[in-house]
C-alpha cells in the first residue's frame, strides 16, 4: 500500500497530541517570559545603582545563567537539587522557574545597557526640576531606553521559546517529546515519519515566533516615525 | 546606607553557607523517611513509574495517545496488586538512574538492563526478561553455531554488547557500523555472512525480512531486564522481588509476551527466548 507520509498526522489523535504538546511548551515559555521580564527590569534597574556590592552580586547572577548551558540548568534544578534538599517540584514548575531565572538574568543586562545609554544631561535635567530617583526612572530613563531594549528583548524571547525544545530532557511532555513518541510508534508504517513530524514542529515553532518578529518591525517603524517627526 | 549594605552582604553570605551545609544536614535528617516505601505509596494512592515513550514494543504510545507495551503491562499489574493508581513519568535512557535518585519516580520499568556499574548506584529487583546476543544470517546459508563464524565476516553495531563480545575473537573479521540502519543495509547488500546484535532487536527485524533468520538466538553472557529501585528502599525492593517471582510463576509474563511482543517478532521466536521460565530460580 502506498501512502504519503503526511497521513501520519491523521492516524488516531496524533495531530491533536502534537498541538497539545505545543501548548505545554508555549505555556511554560509564556509564564517564564512574563515573570522573567518583570524580574529582569527590576534587576536591570538595580544594576545601575552606585552600590558596588549589589552590582557585583547581580553580575554573578547574570554570568551564572548566561554561561551555564540551559540543559545543565534544567538537570541541576530537576535532578540534582531535589536530591540534596528533599524538595520535589514538578517538571513543569522546574522548567518555568529555570526559564524565568534565565530570562531575568539576560533581561537585566539588556535593561542595564539601555538605561546607561540615556545621555547624562537628560537625568541632570530631570534632577534640576526636582524629580526623585523613582520619578527619574519612570519619566526620563525608562521611556528613552525602551526603544533600545525592544529588539534585544524580542530576540531573547524567541530564544526562550525555541529553547523549550530541551524540555523533553526533564520529562515534560512537550511538542518534541510527543513528536518522538509518534515517530517511533509509527516507524513500521511510516519510514520517513521523522521528516514529517519535525517538519510540522518547525512550522509550529515558526508560528509561535514569527509574530514577535513582526511586532518588533512594527515597533521599529513607529519609533522611526516619532524620531523623524 | 552603609549599614544596610553590610546587612545585605551578611545575608548573602549566610545564604551561601546554608546552601553548602544544608544538604548534609537534610540528608541525615531524611535518611529514614522513605518517600517510596510500600506504605508511603499506598498512603499516597499512586505509584510513580519511569517508562519509555518511544521504544515499541516495550514502552511506547499508540496513536490514540495511550501507553502500551511489555513494560507498561507490568506497571499496570504492579499498580493493581498494590491497589494504587499508576502515574507514568516518561524518561530517556540516560535519565533513568537520576529519576530514581532524585525521587521523581518510585520504580523504573524501562527496559532497564542489569549491569554491575548500575548496581553500584541503584538496586535491581528480580528480572522479568532476558536478552543476549543473537546472530542473524540468510535462511539459505544459515549460521547456527558460533564455530561456523570462523574465517567469516560479521557485522556489528558500535557500542553494543555484541561488539565487545566479538572483538576478542581472532578468527572472525568484525565489521563495525554506526547505526542500526547502516548495519542492516550492509547485511542485505551481502557485505558479510552474518550480523550480531541484541536478540530482541533481531527478533523484530526478521519479522519483516523473511529471507533471514536468527540462527543463533542466544550467545555470550545472558543479560537481564529488571525493575530499578532506589538504593536503600528495601521495603519496595522486597515487595517487587516477591511480586515478580509470583507473576513469573503465574505465567503473567508469557501472557504479556503474547499480548505485546509476539506480533512484533518473527514466527520462529518463542516466549521462552525472552521470558524467564516459570520455575526460574531467582536466588541465583
Amino acid at each position: 500500500m502506498s501512502h504519503s507520509g503526511i497521513n501520519i498526522f491523521f492516524e488516531g489523535s496524533n495531530f491533536v497530541r502534537l498541538l497539545h504538546g505545543l501548548l505545554v511548551s508555549a505555556e511554560i515559555a509564556f509564564v517564564a517570559i512574563i515573570l522573567g521580564a518583570i524580574l529582569g527590569i527590576i534587576l536591570g534597574a538595580l544594576r545601575t545603582t552606585k552600590s558596588r556590592i549589589v552590582r557585583f552580586i547581580l553580575r554573578i547572577y547574570l554570568e551564572f545563567f548566561r554561561i551555564v548551558p540551559t540543559v545543565v540548568l534544567l538537570f541541576l534544578f530537576y535532578y540534582i537539587l531535589p536530591k540534596n534538599f528533599n524538595l520535589n517540584l514538578s517538571a513543569e514548575v522546574v522548567a518555568t522557574l529555570v526559564f524565568a531565572l534565565w530570562m531575568a538574568a539576560e533581561m537585566s543586562d539588556i535593561v542595564r545597557s539601555g538605561l546607561i545609554s540615556v545621555p547624562k544631561h537628560q537625568t541632570d535635567a530631570g534632577k534640576a526640576i526636582g524629580l526623585n530617583p523613582v520619578q527619574l526612572f519612570r519619566y526620563i530613563t525608562l521611556p528613552q531606553s525602551l526603544k533600545l531594549m525592544i529588539p534585544a528583548t524580542i530576540n531573547l524571547t524567541s530564544r526562550v521559546i525555541k529553547t523549550t525544545s530541551l524540555l523533553l530532557l526533564i520529562s515534560v511532555m512537550d511538542v518534541i517529546n510527543v513528536g518522538q513518541q509518534i515517530i517511533e510508534a509509527n516507524q513500521q508504517q511510516y519510514q520517513n515519519g521523522a521528516f514529517w513530524v519535525y517538519g510540522l514542529i518547525f512550522i509550529l515553532y515558526f508560528i509561535l515566533c514569527y509574530p514577535l518578529s513582526l511586532w518588533e518591525k512594527h515597533m521599529a517603524r513607529k519609533e522611526a516615525a516619532i524620531q523623524n517627526g | 546606607m552603609k549599614k544596610k549594605l553590610f546587612k545585605f552582604v551578611l545575608a548573602i553570605a549566610t545564604a551561601f553557607t546554608l546552601i553548602s551545609v544544608l544538604p548534609a544536614a537534610t540528608a541525615t535528617a531524611h535518611a529514614d523517611t522513605n518517600n517510596s516505601s510500600v506504605s508511603a505509596i499506598k498512603k499516597r494512592g499512586t505509584i510513580k513509574v519511569a517508562v519509555f515513550g518511544d521504544l515499541p514494543p516495550y514502552g511506547w504510545v499508540n496513536k490514540a495517545g495511550t501507553r502500551k507495551g511489555y513494560d507498561i503491562a507490568l506497571a499496570k499489574q504492579i499498580g493493581k496488586d498494590l491497589g494504587v493508581k499508576v502515574k507514568y513519568v516518561q524518561v530517556n535512557a540516560d535519565s533513568r538512574v537520576d529519576a530514581l535518585n532524585s525521587n521523581k519516580v518510585d520504580i523504573v520499568l524501562a527496559n532497564f538492563t542489569v549491569t554491575d556499574e548500575r548496581k553500584q548506584v541503584i538496586d535491581f529487583a528480580n528480572p522479568y526478561m532476558k536478552v543476549a546476543i543473537g546472530v542473524v544470517s540468510k535462511k539459505s546459508n544459515p549460521i547456527t553455531k558460533e564455530s561456523q563464524l570462523n574465517g567469516k565476516k560479521l557485522i556489528v553495531n558500535k557500542g553494543t554488547t555484541a561488539e565487545t563480545y566479538f572483538e576478542s575473537k581472532k578468527n572472525i573479521t568484525v565489521q563495525k557500523y554506526d547505526s542500526k540502519t547502516q548495519q542492516f543495509n550492509a547485511l542485505k547488500n551481502g557485505r558479510a555472512s552474518a550480523l550480531a546484535d541484541d536478540n530482541s532487536y533481531l527478533f523484530a527485524w526478521v519479522k519483516n525480512h523473511k529471507n533471514y533468520e536468527v540462527g543463533i538466538k542466544t550467545l555470550g553472557p545472558s543479560q537481564y531486564i529488571a525493575p530499578g529501585i532506589k538504593k536503600g528502599n528495601t521495603s519496595l525492593l522486597n515487595w517487587t522481588n516477591k511480586e515478580v517471582k509470583k507473576l513469573t510463576k503465574d505465567g503473567f509474563f508469557e501472557t504479556d509476551y503474547k499480548n505485546n511482543l509476539k506480533q512484533y517478532f518473527g514466527s520462529d521466536i518463542k516466549a521462552s527466548d525472552i521470558v524467564l521460565a516459570k520455575d526460574y530460580d531467582f536466588s541465583k
